[in-house]
């Protein structure tokens, strides 16, 4: 293996890619028609680099291994370093994230039409914050980058967002600081007692257990949010509704994932003990997010919103899985959190195709889609059947898996899961049946035209992926395997 | 005191003697050669200032030097404290040159007043008893009420001075007041003797006249309950001697007021932390909840440094043990951050020159003006506390010594503070980038771009070099353990 700084290189790509981009833009002062689409080209170029690079890593990803792997490590300021690696945990949800940008470029070439040099430019910053969120080992630049992407996506969905967007954006905003900022705290009484920033070291540390009780609420409250869980989940279908697509599915496709993947980093290796005592409270949150927010979606006129609630549903058996204490839970709470990458950004890419043409989201102004985009129809069929999580679909193994898990541990708390399930289908399907199926009642819509090329192509490799994982699932679950193993047994050592 | 001790002690305060100098030799040549010098004595000065902070930290030296009779002390606390006050200085001298040109007011006497309010601030942060304590503030103070009340024709401005003159020279006098009770009950000023007295005996009168100075250097800081002052004169006075307020003289009040209780009271810091946190509490919430009504960006940001000072406060509360390293790097990343802000509101002219101060002046600034937007949103961010910027750094290592210094309330305190501070922030930005121009906005002059460029690529890029300031500050920090 050679001795280049991999991790680093996908991380701080992008943001190079912004930087150049930023340069050339303002030097050369040409036409902005010139200048848009030169940062499309970029953007895409430089989005697609970093993910052959992080292909080309996971290749070279051990999988046998349960330590930290491409380390790299430069002392930073105080006990801080910079400290990159990746484990299995983190290793695929840095792959879903450099999956996600270069088909996100693709989703806004057309429909961003102003701004657009600075549009890219966000994105490929907020892209490097991400990766950086996932790769960090320092929990101190694991903060700084957590919190980093909070600025590209204020603008993004403050400027290039829908009606009500600063609404939204301030939103957004504020409840994400807030619940940062107490993590912020809990982190600096962190390392005052470990006297280390390294999350590997972290983990060892046994911290007092009432100690360890606040620690967990602190990071709980910041995790909470971005997951988002009830009763902390209302600024995401604002956020969804008023962001532009690209941002949506950023928002629904990795940065949801943050709340869950710092819940199995931080909050059960660093504080088993309060983890357990809190695991009522997590599961009766969970349980409510499945059925309340299921009805809620049930409820919606506007279709993305119905998807960001349903954004939360999911996101509900996510941390069921993960404090369920075993190996299945987790295991399943991964594989949800990819597989929800890939439908929920995708879903939300189907809402943008008929979006971009008729400009209006309403559940009720749609109808008979069927009959002028069979293409269309077919694909948003296949996705609705994945969040309804259908056998064949990578939805299903998520939500078989978190509860088998939540079964082995608490039947009650399984059954009212299984439940959210039919919810889920019942608003899906009535969702897809009054847009997609029946006759064109709606004059407006008789010269609405297919999906072209280009969308196409940025639905095919979710097809795929989506396919795939849902038959053969080890794909995913080899690699994380060995790292969900030695994180159960660590946390159930520490909690005997 | 002889000769030679005159010669040694005077060695160590080469850099307050650069300034003095420079100071005289400016104002001389202001008197005696025509209008035209103005460029030449601000660029001048500004190069004094400079030199004045390479040398406050060349000059620093390992150990503590007690100076002239245990009255003057030169450490690496003051010497970092004294190179950021020199360098934010500078920038304010530097954004004043065109605005001052522009509008007629450029006399000489205008850089000069800012160098001898510098060497106040020197003396300020290096003081070691109560008497250089009062020589140091009132220098400064006078030359800062000159400096408000500077367009003398401008009722606002002269209406700002007077202001700032009357409540300062109260609050001298409550300085004042507290210095003779301390003198009254201890029979010494001296910092490092007094700090036994204060350990050996609970002196009611002492502790009285401990919370008095403690009051008036708490005026000069703008911490509330202290603060009335602060926004009328951030609006009243010329821009760019606000700019000159909120930086170097908030620092120099906050590394006064840190140096006052570290070494004279350290050992008796149950004594007074419970006014500090009171303060500390007071100004975050005054300086969060009023700023959200306001409409003109010159109080805004008035408020946004006296919520500022109550994060300092924060820092200082958290005792002498972990709270100066706190202290000099959050003070030192605010007063760089502010400078920067405002260069960015000096940067605020329509087509005819005029500024505009209002905040819905600034709509739609980022289509006209993409980088200057830029540089803006850099710096709100900064300060608001939000990573990867230098502002966040300040803030995290407040959390830090908050959490050593046992006043973990005080940390979640501050931390709803700074996200009601977001909000008014966010609104400026909200501003800038999403809502259409209103208005033509013209770019900033020479002077102020140079300056605004400067302060934005060193928030912006620093952040990797972090470790830098926080060794510096962190061994400059540990002095009073």
């Amino acid at each position: 293996m050679s001795n280049l700084p991999i991790l680093s290189l996908i991380t701080w790509l992008p943001t190079v890619g912004a930087v150049f981009l930023a340069l050339v833009a303002g030097l050369s002062k040409g036409n902005a028609e010139k200048n848009a689409s030169f940062a499309r080209v970029t953007a895409l170029v430089v989005s697609l680099v970093t993910f052959v690079l992080s292909v080309k890593m996971v290749m070279d990803f051990n999988t046998k291994e349960t330590a930290m792997q491409f380390v790299e490590n430069v002392p930073w300021f105080g006990v801080i370093h910079y400290s990159l690696g990746v484990d299995g945990l983190s290793v695929l949800l840095v792959l879903l994230t450099t999956f996600l940008l270069p088909l996100c470029v693709i989703a806004s070439w057309k429909s961003v039409e102003k701004r657009v040099v600075e549009y890219f430019i966000a994105f490929l910053v907020l892209e490097s914050m991400m990766i950086g969120v996932f790769t960090a080992t320092d929990l101190v630049l694991f903060y700084v980058l957590f919190e980093a992407g909070l600025i590209p996506m204020y603008l993004i969905i403050g400027i290039w967002g829908g009606k009500n967007r600063f609404y939204a954006a301030y939103k957004f905003f504020l409840y994400t600081l807030l619940g940062s900022l107490f993590m912020l705290v809990a982190v600096a009484y962190i390392i005052v007692k470990a006297k280390t920033a390294y999350i590997p070291d972290l983990q060892n540390f046994h911290f007092d257990p009432a100690v360890q009780k606040l620690l967990w609420l602190a990071f709980f409250a910041s995790f909470a949010v971005k997951m988002p869980m009830w009763p902390v989940h209302t600024w995401l279908p604002d956020a969804h509704v008023e962001a532009p697509t690209a941002g949506s599915v950023i928002l629904a496709g990795v940065l949801l994932k943050m709340g869950g993947y710092g819940l199995i980093r931080f909050s059960l290796p660093m504080f088993p003990d309060a983890s357990l005592y809190f695991q009522p409270l997590v599961y009766t949150m969970s349980i409510i997010a499945i059925i309340y927010t299921s009805l809620v979606a049930f409820r919606q006129v506007d279709i993305k919103k119905l998807i960001a609630y349903s954004s939360i549903a999911h996101m509900g058996f996510v941390t069921m899985g993960i404090f369920a204490f075993n190996k299945i839970g987790l295991q399943g709470a991964m594989f949800q959190m990819l597989s929800h990458g890939f439908i929920a950004s995708a879903l939300f890419l189907c809402i943008g195709v008929i979006y971009d043409r008729m400009h209006t989201r309403e559940i009720a102004f749609y109808g008979g889609l069927v009959n002028r985009m069979p293409i269309y129809a077919a694909v948003f069929m296949l996705f609705t059947m994945g969040n309804v999580g259908l056998p064949g679909t990578s939805g299903f193994i998520g939500e078989v898996l978190t509860m088998q898990g939540t079964f082995l541990d608490n039947r009650i708390v399984a059954l009212f899961a299984a439940s959210g399930v039919i919810f889920s289908a019942a608003y899906m399907l009535t969702m897809y049946r009054k847009t997609v199926l029946g006759p064109i009642t709606n004059p407006k819509l008789e010269t609405i035209t297919d999906m072209n090329w280009r969308e196409v192509l940025v639905f095919l490799p979710l097809i795929i992926g989506t396919l795939i994982l849902g038959f053969k699932p080890g794909l995913i679950l080899d690699f994380t395997d060995k790292s969900v193993e030695f994180l159960s047994s660590q946390v159930l050592t520490a909690i005997k | 005191m002889n000769l030679a001790s005159l010669t040694h002690d005077l060695a160590f305060m080469t850099p307050e003697v650069v300034i003095a100098i420079g100071a005289m030799l400016l104002v001389l040549i202001g008197a005696f050669v025509s209008k035209s010098a103005y460029r030449a004595i601000t660029y001048l000065s500004v190069v004094v200032l400079l030199v004045a902070g390479f040398l406050g930290v060349q000059y620093a030296p390992d150990n503590a030097q007690i100076l002239f009779n245990g009255s003057y002390v030169v450490d690496s606390f003051g010497g970092f404290a004294k190179l950021i006050i020199a360098l934010t200085a500078a920038c304010a001298i530097l954004l004043s040159a065109d605005y001052l040109a522009e509008r007629n007011l450029e006399k000489p006497e205008y850089p000069v007043l800012a160098l001898l309010a510098v060497l106040g601030m020197y003396v300020m942060v290096s003081a070691h008893d109560l008497l250089a304590v009062y020589m140091g503030v009132e220098l400064q103070s006078l030359a800062l009420y000159v400096l408000a009340a500077y367009a003398r024709d401008d009722r606002k401005s002269s209406e700002a001075g007077l202001k700032y003159f009357v409540l300062g020279a109260l609050s001298s006098g409550i300085l004042l007041y507290g210095v003779s009770l301390i003198y009254g009950f201890t029979g010494t000023i001296n910092f490092g003797k007094l700090l036994t007295i204060a350990k050996d005996s609970s002196n009611v009168g002492l502790i009285f006249g401990m919370v008095f100075v403690l009051s008036g250097i708490a005026f000069k800081m703008s911490v509330a309950p202290f603060h009335m002052w602060t926004p009328d004169v951030y609006e009243g006075a010329p821009t760019p001697s606000t700019a000159f307020f909120a930086t170097a003289p908030k620092m120099a009040a906050a590394i006064l007021l840190g140096r006052f209780l570290f070494e004279a009271f350290g050992e008796v810091v149950a004594q007074w932390r419970d006014v500090v946190s009171i303060m500390a509490v007071l100004s975050m919430f005054v300086g969060a909840i009023f700023a959200l009504q306001q409409t003109n960006m010159k109080r805004l940001l008035a408020y946004s440094s006296i919520l500022n000072m109550g994060y300092a406060m924060v820092a200082i509360a958290a005792g002498p043990v972990y709270g100066p390293s706190a202290l000099l790097l959050f003070t030192a990343i605010y007063a760089i951050t502010s400078v920067g802000m405002f260069g960015v509101l000096l940067s605020m002219r329509d087509a005819k020159g005029k500024e505009i101060t209002n905040i819905s002046g600034y709509s739609g600034l980022s289509k006209q003006r993409p980088l200057l937007s830029l540089a803006l949103t850099i710096m709100f961010f900064s300060i608001t506390g939000i990573p990867p910027l230098l502002g966040f750094f300040g803030k995290f290592q407040i959390f830090i010594a908050a959490v050593d210094g046992g006043v973990m309330p005080l940390a979640l305190i501050l931390v709803i503070a700074s996200v009601i501070s977001a909000f008014y922030y966010l609104r400026v930005l909200k501003v800038v980038w999403f809502d259409e121009p209103s208005v033509e906005i013209v770019g900033g002059l020479a002077t102020t771009k140079v300056t605004v460029t400067g302060v934005t690529l060193m928030i912006a890029l620093l952040t990797p070099f972090i470790g830098l300031i926080y060794t510096a500050s962190m061994t400059a920090g540990h002095l009073f353990k």
